[in-house]
């Protein structure tokens, strides 16, 4: 018969094709849960093929938000998450799931903005006065607003400027619950003022009329932190070979695969591993 | 995937990575088209061809889930499949497989739907010779199928048209893992999101001219053994 055939035919595709990738899933290999700024701004492209060829595992990365990335892991989807948001972190640790967190690397927020510059901040260091030009002149701006650890950054940012952004969101504040690529594309889209980490935007192709318009203040600071998720929880975890991960990655080994990362010439994320977890 | 290359000189180099997301998004679309197939065809000839309590409220339902929200059956396999879920033992979440097994689940009401439309318009034709050949349910079901061979193979070809064009239930269940579960559709999703617009266009170009590939070459099969059947 013809649907026989015609199933037979469709097997053989897929067989030969997954032959592949068949081969790659039986390999030494940890699943990361991490954030989109790591992964669009290409520091795992950089960094994983060195681990790689050091240890043999393979890193399979997963890009989320860090509110996303968490929750993966306490799922027990993920054997390690690497994000960036303090505070989210150690409650994760002191819900259990995670076993101890190591500060690995930090780089910094900047706020993004048209070239017209509707609100008047370009050129200040003061973010948390710019946040108030913002919405004093009700010029648009887009967030995040997906638990990542950039909207975390984004509402302790309004929360320091003395603005209870719930009560003051009106049609100039976008709240897009996406990635932080799709939030500078909307930016881009609209003229509109995005809080973004330095990576991502540095190695954001489709800037259009954005340019920086504020940073270097030190509230724009943004530390990175490694977390195994508890092998007590998950049996599945694959402890021993997420914890080589992370003991890479703060060695000087990786802390110097992390360093020489740069796209133009300009480093994206500055190592400060402590030796020791916090 | 390098970043500075267009589209056309990823295809012109026969760059790698290319071509393993477009052999991993074929051999998961074309995988889950075959599991819906095994599943729909009998499934849609049953539904034509016997009558129960329900039938008509089963019709409205399959017919209605050709409608999935890609994003539900994405969230919904994702929580059976994730650790903590019901099929947490088996480890399939973020593996081409569990891709496989949301996509199956989307293209199975389309296929089942289109072949119960088919074969029961079939049946008014043919009822009174079957019937008169005293042929039974198991061999009406497979008279029925093979002599509408031509027209449902449009029907595998929306199933997997839809397969193929879909990002939210690979994006979730896959996760996107750069060398493992990303996808035509996925990769375009990602370089969109990088702000890399001409390369995501350029992908995109690749996926439609591959679809209407897939669809020619059925059309040829369709019309080279309508030829032969005469």
């Amino acid at each position: 018969m013809l649907n026989r055939r015609l199933f037979s035919a469709f097997a053989a595709v897929a067989l030969m094709a997954f032959g592949s990738t068949a081969a790659v899933a039986q390999d030494k290999s940890i699943v990361v849960a991490s954030t989109t700024s790591t992964q669009d701004s290409g520091l795992f492209d950089h960094i994983l093929p060195l681990f790689k060829d050091k240890t043999g595992i393979e890193v399979k990365v997963i890009a989320q938000g860090t509110g996303q990335a968490l929750d993966t892991a306490r799922r027990g989807d993920a054997d390690v998450v690497f994000v960036h948001a303090k505070a989210q972190e150690e409650k994760f640790i002191e819900e259990g799931f995670g076993v101890k967190r190591y500060e690995v690397m930090y780089n910094d927020f900047v706020l993004i903005g048209p070239k017209s510059d509707p609100a008047g901040i370009k050129g200040t260091s003061d973010i948390t006065a710019a946040f108030e030009a913002i919405r004093a002149k009700q010029a648009l701006f887009v967030s995040r607003g997906d638990k990542s650890g950039t909207h975390s950054a984004e509402l302790k940012l309004w929360k320091e400027a003395g603005i209870d952004i719930d009560a003051a969101k009106g049609e100039w504040y976008r709240d897009i619950g996406q990635g932080m690529g799709a939030a500078l594309n909307t930016a881009g889209a609209m003229n509109a003022y995005v809080l973004s980490d330095r990576g991502t935007w540095l190695s954001f192709k489709n800037r259009g009329d954005l340019e920086i318009v504020v940073e270097r203040d030190k509230r724009l600071f943004n530390q990175y932190g490694v977390m195994l998720v508890n092998p007590e929880k998950f049996p599945t975890v694959k402890a021993e070979f997420g914890q080589s991960f992370i003991d890479w990655l703060v060695s000087p080994e990786g802390q110097g695969a992390i360093a020489e990362y740069k796209i133009d010439g300009q480093q994206l994320f500055f190592p400060n591993a402590s030796r020791d977890p916090s | 995937m390098p970043d500075s290359m267009t589209a056309w000189e990823l295809i012109i180099s026969g760059d790698a990575t290319l071509y393993a997301i477009v052999r991993l998004s074929l051999a998961v679309s074309l995988s889950a088209v075959a599991i819906a197939v095994v599943i729909g065809l009998p499934l849609g000839a049953l539904l034509a061809l016997t009558r129960f309590r329900g039938r008509t409220a089963l019709i409205v339902l399959l017919n209605g889930f050709m409608g999935l929200p890609p994003v539900v059956v994405g969230l919904t396999v994702f929580l059976l499949l994730s650790r903590s879920g019901p099929l947490g033992v088996f480890g399939i979440l973020f593996t081409p497989l569990a891709m496989v097994i949301a996509q199956a689940l989307l293209v199975v009401p389309i296929i089942a739907a289109l072949t119960r439309q088919t074969i029961e318009d079939l049946w008014h034709e043919y009822r009174d010779e079957l019937t008169a050949m005293n042929v039974g349910a198991g061999g009406r079901m497979a008279t029925l199928l093979w002599d509408s061979r031509f027209s449902l193979i449009t029907a595998l070809l929306a199933g997997f048209g839809r397969a193929a064009a879909e990002v939210g239930t690979v994006m979730i269940v896959g996760g996107n893992i750069d060398g493992f579960t990303r996808t035509m559709t996925t990769t375009i999703a990602l370089e969109t999101s990088k702000g890399n617009l001409p390369l995501a266009m350029g992908l995109g170009l690749i996926l439609i001219v591959l679809i209407l590939m897939i669809n020619a070459a059925a059309w040829g099969v369709r019309v080279w053994s309508e030829q032969r059947a005469g």
